[in-house]
Order: C-alpha cells, then structure tokens, then sequence
C-alpha cells in the first residue's frame, strides 16, 4: 500500500506545530497503525529526521497509552484503540491525517504526544473507595447482586484513553468521569461514598477545563471499549441526589 | 580466580536469613512479630521511593502511603494506570476454597512449587499461599468487580490445568480490573498528600551510599522524560516494582516500553540478579506477520481446551489452504506424542514442539526469516461437535480478537498460533523480607525471583504482585525503617554526585555517537538471538556462540547506533537507546546462566538434559539452588560505560524443601 | 509538568459543577416543550373556526379569574417562560463558551461519528429560534403589523384569527414559520431526550432508547401540529 501521511509536528509544549507530509509505500495490510508509523520512524531516522513522538504501551488495547486523531477519528475508522487498528481498514493511496488528541486540559507535549494527568487528577478528586490495606471485610460478607455486578464491570472497563474527550465536540471528560461514578455506584462498597464522589469528581472534571456534556453520544461511539452513554445519566442522576441532600 | 567455561567464577554460597526458624504455617506470623514497629508519629519522617506502579508497585505505593511514610512513586508511563499488569486476562488463585472442592492454603503452596519444578524457594511460596485469600477480601472491598453468580457470591474457575476452582476472574480483564483498584487506592494517597506521583520519570541509576554502617541503597536518580531532567530522589528505602525483562526478545507480550533497567542498575550497583535464564513462553499467541511486528498478542490457554493442534505431514503443503489438507495429511502432533494429554498439554511443552515442527519445516503461515512460524488450532471439529453458537458463547471474545489482527475468520479456517515469551520468572535475588542484597533495596512482584521457579502457573502472577505490594512489602520494610531515618544525603554526596554524573555521561555518550543503525535495530537483532539461541530450547553450543553474538552486538552498539534528537526535550529514541544498551547486558547475563544450568527444569529446557523419549530431565542433585549473579565491572578498554562487564560471580543459595519432598514431572 | 499532584482539596458543592448547569437546561427545557405542546393545541383551534379559536384566545386572559384578575394567568405565564429562557440562555452560553475554551486549538480534519443533525445544530439552531421568537412576538404579541395589504390593522386588532389568517395567506410569511418549525423540531429532537438524560431518567440501555424515541415523537408532533394551520390557510382550507 502507498499512503499520504499528513501528521502534527510539534516540538514542544510550547512550541508552534503544523503539519508535515510523508510519503509511505510498502505498507502491508497486516500491520497495525503503529507499526506502520515505526516503519515511517526508521526511515526518518535513516534519514536523520528526529522519528515522531507518539504514545503506546500494551499495543494490545488494554492500558489506554495510545491514541490518535486519523482523519477525523478518535483511534481511527473502527471503535477500538489505535494500536489494534490495522492497515487493511485503509485504502491504497488514500491520504491519513494524523492529529494529537485536541483539548486544552490535555496539553500536547510533543508532536502526537499529550498530556493526560487531568484523569489522574480526577480519580484522586474521589474516584476510589476509601479502604485502607488491611482493613477488609470478608469478600463474601457482603453479595453483590450480578446485574449490579456487570454494569459495574460494563463502566469498570475503562482503559482511560481519552478518546472520549478527543471525540466530544465539548471536550468533555463526561463519559470517564461518569464511567468511574458508574462502576462505584453500582456496588455496596461505593455507597458511602457514593454522593460526595460524585460531587468532587466533577468539580475536579470542571476545574481540570473539560467541557460540559451535551449528550451528544460522539464519546461513546469512539469509546474502544464501547462505554455507554447511560452511565452518564447515573451521573446525573447521583448529582441531582447529591443536590437534593444539600452537598 | 579460574574461570569456570571462560565466562565466570563462583564466589560464596548465600541463604535467606530472615524466614524464621519455626514450622513452615508459623513462620510469617512470627516475621511480622519479630520485624520492629515504626510508631505512627515517626513514619512521616521515614521516606521510600517505589519504583513501578502495577500491582505490586501500586499496592505497596498505596499501602505504606496508608501507613503514614513518605513515599515517591515513579512510572515511565504517563499515568500509574497503564502499568503492564493491566494486560493479564486470566485470573488471580486464592486459597479461599469457596466451592468446597479441597482446596486449602497448603494445596496451592504444593502447586505453586510443583507447578515451578521446585526451583522457588519454599518459604516464600508458602507465605503467598498465606495470604492469597487477603488479597481477595482487600480487592473486593475496593470495588473490583469480580466475576459473581447469581446469588451474588464470588464465582471461581479452575485454570492452568490446577484440579480445584480457585481463580477469580473478572472477564478476561482480570489484571486490568485489579491494576484500577490498586491504582485509585494510589490517588487516593496522592491526594491525601503521602504520595508524590512522578508519571513519565524513568529511573536510570541507584544511589547506593556507603556510611559508617555498610552500604545502603537511599535513591534514584530519575529522567523526567518531558523536560528530559535529570532529578535526584533521595529516600530511606528504595523499592522496585518495576516488572519483568521478556523484552530481551524484542518480540514478546510484554508492553513496548517494559525494561529492565531498573533492576539492572540494582544489580551493577552490586544486588543480585537470580535465576534470569527462567522466562516463561506462552504456546498460544497471534504469529508473527512479518519483519514490522512490534509486539506479541497473547490469547488465553483455554483456547487448547476445544482446538485441536496441527500442522501438515509435508512440507509441500505448508502454503496450501488449510482446508484443503486433507486429514490423513495432518499431524496432530501433541495428540501423537502425548496420547493421555493431547493439547492440554503445559505451556512449556506445547511451546516445544511447536517449535521443533517448525522447525522441520512444516510451520504454516507467512515465511518470517527462513521459515513459516505458525502452527494451526483448529476448531472445526469443535464447531461440528457443538455448533458454531456453542463456540461462540465460549470463546467469541478471542474470535474476534484474533479476527481483529490477523483479518481471517477463525470460524471459517483454522487459527495459527505461535508461542511466545510473556514473563520472566528470574529476577533480583531477595530474602524472605524481599530485601535484595544491597541493603535498604527491596524487590516486589515480577521484578524480583521468588515465587514462581522454573515456570510459573497461570493465575499466580497477578497473585504474587498484590500478596507482595499489599501484605509482605509493608510489613517488611518497617523492620528495615525502624532503624532510619539515616543520615542526610546532600546532592554533593559522593555517591549522589557519582550516580548522577554517570547518568548524564551515559545520556550524552549515546546521543553523540551518531552511528548508522537505529535503536531499534539492535533490539531487533538482540532479539533474535536470544529467541534463537536462548529461548524453548538451550544448547551449550547455542548458548556460547549467542555470548560471542551479544557481544559483538553490544560493541557495535556503542560504535554505531544512531539516536537523534536532544537531552532536554521528550525524546523516545533516547529512552529506547537507554533500555537496549541494559538489555544488550542482560542478554548475555541470561546466556551464561542458561549455560550453567546443564539441566532442564520448567521453562528452561536444555538438549542435553533429555529423558530418552525427549522429556525434559531435571537434576536435582546439582542444581536444586537459586543461581543468584553478582556483577562485576569490566575492564574498561572501550571509554564510557560503553557495556563493559566482568565475569559475574554465581552464588547458590540451596533450595531447601522440609514441608513437601521433591519430584519429577511427567505428562505422558 | 509530568507531576500529577493533586491541587489542594477545596469545599466542593454539587452546584458549582457544570452539571448543575445542565439541570437548568433540562429544566427549563421541559417547560418549553410543555408550553410549546401546549400553545401547538391552542394554533389547531383554527380549525374549529374563527369564533372557537377567538374565544379561546379571549379565555386565556380570563382563565383563573376571580382569583386571578384580567390576563393574570398569561402574564403568570410570561413570567415563567421569560424565567426559563434566561436561564436556558444561561446555561448554554455559559456551557457554549466552556466548550470553546476546552479546545481552544481545533482538529484540521474532524468527523461526527454518532451525532445526530439535531444535536449538532443545537446552539446555532438555538440562537435562530430564539431570533424567530422574537419576530414572532413582534408579530403576533407586541406590534402586531399589518403585513397583508388586503387586512387592515383594525381587523388584526379584533380578532386574531383574523390575524392569523392574514398572516398565512401571504406564501412567504408561511416558509418562514416553516423553517422555523423544522429548526425548532431539530432543537426538541434532541433536547427532549437530552434532558430526559440530563435528569438520570435513561440509566439502562432501554431507558436510553425510549428517550431518544420521545425526542423523535414530542419533534415530529410539534413540527406537524404548527404546522398544519398555516399551511390550511395558504391552501385555503381554513378562513
């Protein structure tokens, strides 16, 4: 295959970036997304061009490092992560524009890389359970009713991409924030905690930046592991609870 | 002193001091008796630098923060969250016995030390086994949302083979549900102010001083990769958590970013590296497409349970449709040489053979280097047995992942699989209090060797990361904290100022050779050799010429690699060229151990030591000991750090085995 | 840069969160589809004839008396619905302008994956009802000018199906009202659903698809109501 690549280049947080066009042929239908820019990288460096910065980790779409804008797509054509998007999702000869995620509270660093720690800031806000090491009850102490159990699991899943927020017309981090106040709230352990959590993740989700959510549904449409919109309704509806009981 | 094989010498043998001297179920209740209480009001004057934030390093992050100490955490990651404990699908094993089925505290220590061929130090294995059933209870009540039934009571299933229902599971996304519950466990310390969060900083060096009272290992020093900063963290305790080496072989599971140089700059700093040449490989993962790949795709074992393994008789059919082989020209070679086991055989000897047809030429799939490496696992047979909905409901997730990557429709032609190497069961030599020898330098999880033995169980990994980080790291480290906090380390310090100096030196030595060949390029050809030479199977002849390879390799990487780019900005060539050049010295470190191990035993398997139907064949009488390496420094003749290594010196450290007796395995 | 420390710990409320703002959206959201509904039921009056629609329009200003006096309810009306739109504007310029200021760099290439025309158009489609709101009112509440040269304004003045016939006779005043309706029914297609989210009412997958299907209904009903009289009286069907 031969590709027009148009990718950002910028070479520091605070420097001008723009785009940069390449040339790419020889580029099998089996690779992955990134290993068809590790390609581009080694000829750059061949080259002596510095290689574009990007972000990956597992490359098996679990731990939420990798993410692009290709050609208008959080991750790409296909709801998954960039890292499980192969070449054959493309035609030959069709021209790729590759951007970084775009929103003020994920500043980029470098070229395709951001920085995405408004989410660590946001679980710290009140995304957990305050149980200390050792302090356990027996597991089997309290049940967990398993429709409970799964729609925990279903919000759980999050792998923190940010895909969401590149997606969002608003740039807002609704649907992780909601996604965590979801797997939480849906599971006894959560329920002391369940209101003041609520209350705290998205003051820090607002002070982070993000946008506010309009229920648009373009976040979980780019979402890799398909999250869905109503976890942002128990949000809601655990706000208006929180509102209601004077937090 | 002689060397032994021309490669090294063999100093004193060591053993763990701190396991006490009692029966085997009391003796981490006394340990926690005996190791010295920190009062509350002191721990915050007490500080410790955690190196690694997936289970173990998350966990105990978290923990100790609970506890009141000072703590710093550091990932080369950009959160805390994308630790590579969060791509384990399986489950975790806990000795709870929910379904009643015979399960108890003593059958999974049994297990766990026969499942790693009685290469793991007993005592440790037993306190795992001990506290397993913790771990359940503490996950739990963070929110992690096991698999339940619908009575709303924990679900268990039985994995790897094991004769009892102990794994908890949450879909395939076991790890990654755990790492979450550890890592908010972290944010939450983070915003409680106990733990300093330093995402995106990479450790390059150890700070080991050398006071009035012996060697002490009180920092880091750190590369912040945004600014491209060096930073100096000084701390009473230094932890590492910081995962296994399987990147060695450039293709393998883990996470592109997973290296050893952490523990490797432990062990020039003088902690020792036991047991490196145990990695484990994993018979079910995605082949490779070709020279681009960048990384392995493991799918679950469970896959062997239903699919049937084969190849074709010859080798003129290896590029036909497999659906046009007819089946008088198939080979189903594991049911073949194992009748009673088939494909269920254990991971090491379906990785094997897999190998050995491949080999022969009969490997099926794209040609990678000279030969196809793929073998199919088929399912028609299953689909005709139960129906296509049947094997759906049960393995649909895998399907479609394999459809994903590969673009073929597992349920129209059969799979290909190759193994792969997805952990490493060797690792830095550390006590019953997980302290390594460098004092004050503790080793928790995947990083250090104590658990697993020769091969490691499926369902233990996530198991000895959380048992380490929450419940045996904290209570530990007091003992050893209880005596500090030491003296004050100032930047001008000696070994502060040396330790920083040589990060710099080495950082400004690799962006200024200015050679032809990318980074990658020798991780890629390291790879191959270790794959080829150091992988499934061993030989004395492989293993010495793969030393004579590394070597040249490494010389040529300090002559001639090409890293691009500044020292003050996010540059990920650099951090590559950093990973490599310890990786191109661990290579060989896994090599000579490899070759002093002249036996076969769990993931380590040596022609020479061979039942004579092709077994593996363990020596107990020899080599039942932990082969812990010290470093030693080369003679420099080729400039700054530039990879010079002396002959390491091998300490044993006897495996002892009072509570079960040992013996050998057989699968046929 | 790379540090991830937590800013310190302030007093958080569940009001200050741009959620709160969104409740006020649903809120007053709601109040104008009831009002709309509502005021949709009232137009079809036209076709009971000028002596039914008149008298329904007489009795808006006498409904509630005696407690109420002359016009009280209406102008209890106005009052809520001038509330509500200052605070549905609120709200979303307050929302529209955070959104700008959350990607204040854009994509070169960007591509809606779900979203709906609806949802898409609803700040600008917003501000156009709100322009044809206040046409309207000028239209038919405030000034109430004779447009249709064969109606005097004495005739308007007495009976407003005389002024709304007048009006819908002329091809042009009914294209307006027209594309007005279609944007309005684009902005409720999407709003009453979104507000049905907005206040938790979609917690389960089912319960999300049923909004989305009563945003669809409450437009098409609304779109369909205002828009037959209008298009009877240009057809001649009505007056």
């Amino acid at each position: 295959m031969k590709l027009t690549l148009k990718i950002w280049r910028q070479d520091g947080p605070n420097a001008k970036g723009d785009f940069v066009t390449y040339q790419v042929d020889d580029i099998l239908p089996d690779m992955s997304f990134l290993e068809m820019l590790d390609v581009l990288n080694e000829r750059l460096i061949a080259e002596g061009t510095e290689p574009i910065a990007f972000d990956s980790d597992c490359r098996e779409g679990i731990c939420g490092m990798c993410g692009l804008m290709i050609s208008g797509y959080a991750h790409g054509p296909k709801q998954t992560t960039t890292c499980q998007l192969h070449m054959r999702s493309f035609s030959d000869g069709e021209t790729i524009t590759i951007e970084p995620w775009r929103a003020d509270p994920f500043p980029v660093i470098r070229d395709l890389v951001v920085d995405r720690s408004a989410f660590d800031r946001i679980i710290a806000s009140g995304g957990f359970i305050s149980v200390n090491t050792g302090s356990a009850p027996e597991a089997h102490a309290a049940p967990v009713p398993k429709e409970n159990a799964d729609r925990a699991f279903v919000a759980a899943e999050c792998i923190g991409c940010g895909a969401c927020v590149a997606a969002c017309p608003n740039a807002s981090a609704m649907l992780f924030t909601a996604a965590k106040v979801t797997h939480l709230g849906e599971l006894p352990q959560g329920q002391p905690e369940r209101y003041s959590r609520v209350v705290s993740m998205l003051n820090q989700h607002d002070a982070e930046g993000f946008g506010g959510c309009t229920n648009i549904g373009e976040c979980s449409a780019a979402c890799p592991k398909g999250i869905p919109q109503d976890v942002i309704s128990t949000l809601n509806a655990d706000l208006r609870h929180a509102l209601r009981t004077g937090r | 002193m002689a060397l032994i094989d021309g490669l090294y010498t063999e100093g004193e043998k060591i053993a763990d001091t701190k396991a006490p001297n009692v029966p085997i179920e009391r003796k981490w209740t006394q340990r926690k008796f005996d190791a010295a209480l920190v009062n509350p009001a002191n721990r915050r004057k007490l500080s410790v630098i955690i190196v690694g934030t997936g289970l173990a390093g998350g966990a105990a992050a978290a923990t100790l923060g609970e506890a009141g100490y000072r703590v710093k955490s550091f990932c080369y990651q950009d959160s805390p969250r994308r630790a590579h404990s969060i791509a384990a699908q399986g489950g975790i094993n806990a000795a709870k016995n929910y379904k009643e089925d015979g399960d108890s505290v003593f059958r999974l220590f049994y297990d766990t030390v026969k499942g790693g061929d009685y290469r793991a130090r007993e005592t440790n294995v037993y306190r795992l086994a001990e506290v397993s059933a913790n771990i359940i209870d503490q996950c739990v009540a963070q929110g992690v949302p096991f698999a339940r039934e619908y009575g709303g009571l924990l679900d268990n299933r039985s994995f790897g083979g094991v004769q009892v229902s102990r794994t908890f599971y949450a879909r395939g996304q076991t790890g990654q549900q755990l790492l979450i519950g550890a890592y908010q466990a972290l944010e939450r310390q983070v915003a409680a102010g106990t733990v300093e969060m330093f995402s995106r900083h990479e450790m390059l060096e150890l700070i080991v001083s050398d006071g009035p009272d012996g060697k002490r290992a009180r920092g880091i020093i750190a590369r912040d990769l945004v600014t491209g900063e060096i930073e100096t963290h000084l701390a009473d305790a230094v932890v590492l958590a910081s995962g296994g080496y399987g990147n060695v072989f450039f293709l393998s599971t883990n996470a592109m970013g997973s290296n050893v140089t952490a523990t490797w700059r432990a062990h020039r700093k003088g902690a020792y590296f036991a047991n490196p040449c145990y990695t484990q490989i994993h018979p079910t993962c995605i082949p490779v497409s070709g020279d681009h790949q960048s990384k392995l795709t493991l799918m679950s074992e469970s896959l062997r349970n239903d699919g049937r393994i084969w190849v074709p008789k010859r080798r003129e059919d290896c590029d036909k449709d497999p659906r046009d082989i007819p089946e008088e020209d198939r080979d189903y070679y594991l049911e073949r040489i194992y009748p009673a086991f088939g494909n269920l055989v254990p991971r090491d000897i379906a990785s094997r053979q897999a190998k050995n047809v491949c080999d022969e030429g009969r490997g099926v799939g794209p040609m990678v280097g000279d030969f196809r490496r793929g073998v199919y696992l088929d399912f028609a047979d299953a689909i005709a047995r139960l129906g296509e909905d049947a094997v759906r409901a049960k393995y649909g997730n895998l399907f479609d992942m394999y459809a994903q990557i590969t673009g073929e429709n597992p349920y129209e032609t059969p799979m290909r699989i190759y193994p792969a190497v997805h952990y490493t069961m060797g690792g830095l030599w550390v006590d019953y209090d997980l302290e390594s020898s460098i004092p004050g330098l503790f080793v928790a999880g995947e990083a250090n060797f104590s658990d697993h033995g020769a091969n490691r169980l499926g369902a233990s990994a996530l198991m000895q990361g959380l048992a380490d980080g929450y419940f045996v790291l904290p209570n530990t480290i007091r003992d050893y904290l209880a005596k500090g906090p030491f003296e004050e380390l100032s930047e001008a310090d000696a070994a502060v100022a040396e330790a920083r100096k040589s990060v710099e030196d080495r950082t400004q030595k690799l962006l200024s050779i200015n050679g032809e060949r990318s980074v990658d390029s020798f991780h890629r050809e390291l790879g191959n050799i270790m794959w080829e030479y150091c992988g499934m199977e061993r030989t004395a002849e492989g293993l010495q010429k793969a030393i004579d390879l590394i070597r040249a390799l490494r010389d040529e990487f300090w002559r001639n690699v090409r890293v691009l780019g500044a020292a003050d900005t996010l540059n990920q060539s650099l951090e590559k060229a950093g990973r490599v050049a310890d990786f191109l010295e661990l290579g060989e470190l896994m090599c000579i151990d490899a070759l002093h191990r002249r036996e076969s035993c769990g993931g380590h398997f040596r022609a020479e030591s061979q039942t004579e139907d092709g077994e593996a064949l363990r020596h107990d009488d020899e080599f039942a000991y932990v082969g812990a390496w010290e470093f030693t420094p080369g003679t420099a003749e080729s400039g700054i750090d530039s990879g010079t290594m002396g002959p390491p010196v091998l300490h044993k450290e006897d495996l002892v085995y009072q509570a079960i007796e040992l013996k050998q395995r057989s699968y046929k | 840069m790379a540090t991830t420390t937590a800013p310190a710990k302030r007093r958080t409320r569940a009001r200050d969160t741009t959620v709160f703002l969104k409740f006020l959206m649903a809120t007053t959201g709601i109040v104008f589809i009831g009002y709309v509904l509502l005021h949709m039921y009232g137009n079809l009056k036209v076709f009971a004839g000028q002596e039914a629609f008149d008298s329904y329009a007489h009795h808006l200003r006498t409904f509630g008396e005696p407690i109420l006096p002359y016009g009280g309810m209406l102008w209890i009306i106005r009052i809520v619905l001038v509330a509500s739109i200052l605070g549905h504007l609120y709200a979303a310029f307050t929302l529209w302008s955070r959104a700008n200021g959350a990607r204040s760099q854009r994509y070169a290439v960007k591509k809606a994956a779900k979203a709906t025309l609806g949802s898409r158009t609803m700040r600008w489609g917003g501000v156009a009802i709100l322009v044809f709101v206040v046409w309207h009112l000028i239209h038919f509440t405030i000034v109430k000018p004779a447009i249709n040269a064969d109606v005097s304004a004495s005739a308007i003045a007495e009976s407003p199906f005389t002024m709304m016939v007048a009006s819908f006779q002329l091809w042009w005043m009914v294209a307006i009202y027209l594309l007005a309706m279609i944007a309005l029914g684009l902005h409720l297609s999407h709003g009453t659903f979104s507000a049905q989210q907005t206040l938790g009412w979609t917690q389960t997958a089912r319960g999300y698809q049923r909004a989305r299907t009563i945003g669809y209904v409450v437009a098409a009903v609304v779109v369909v109501g205002f828009a037959l009289p209008p298009l009877a009286i240009l057809f001649g069907i009505v007056g």
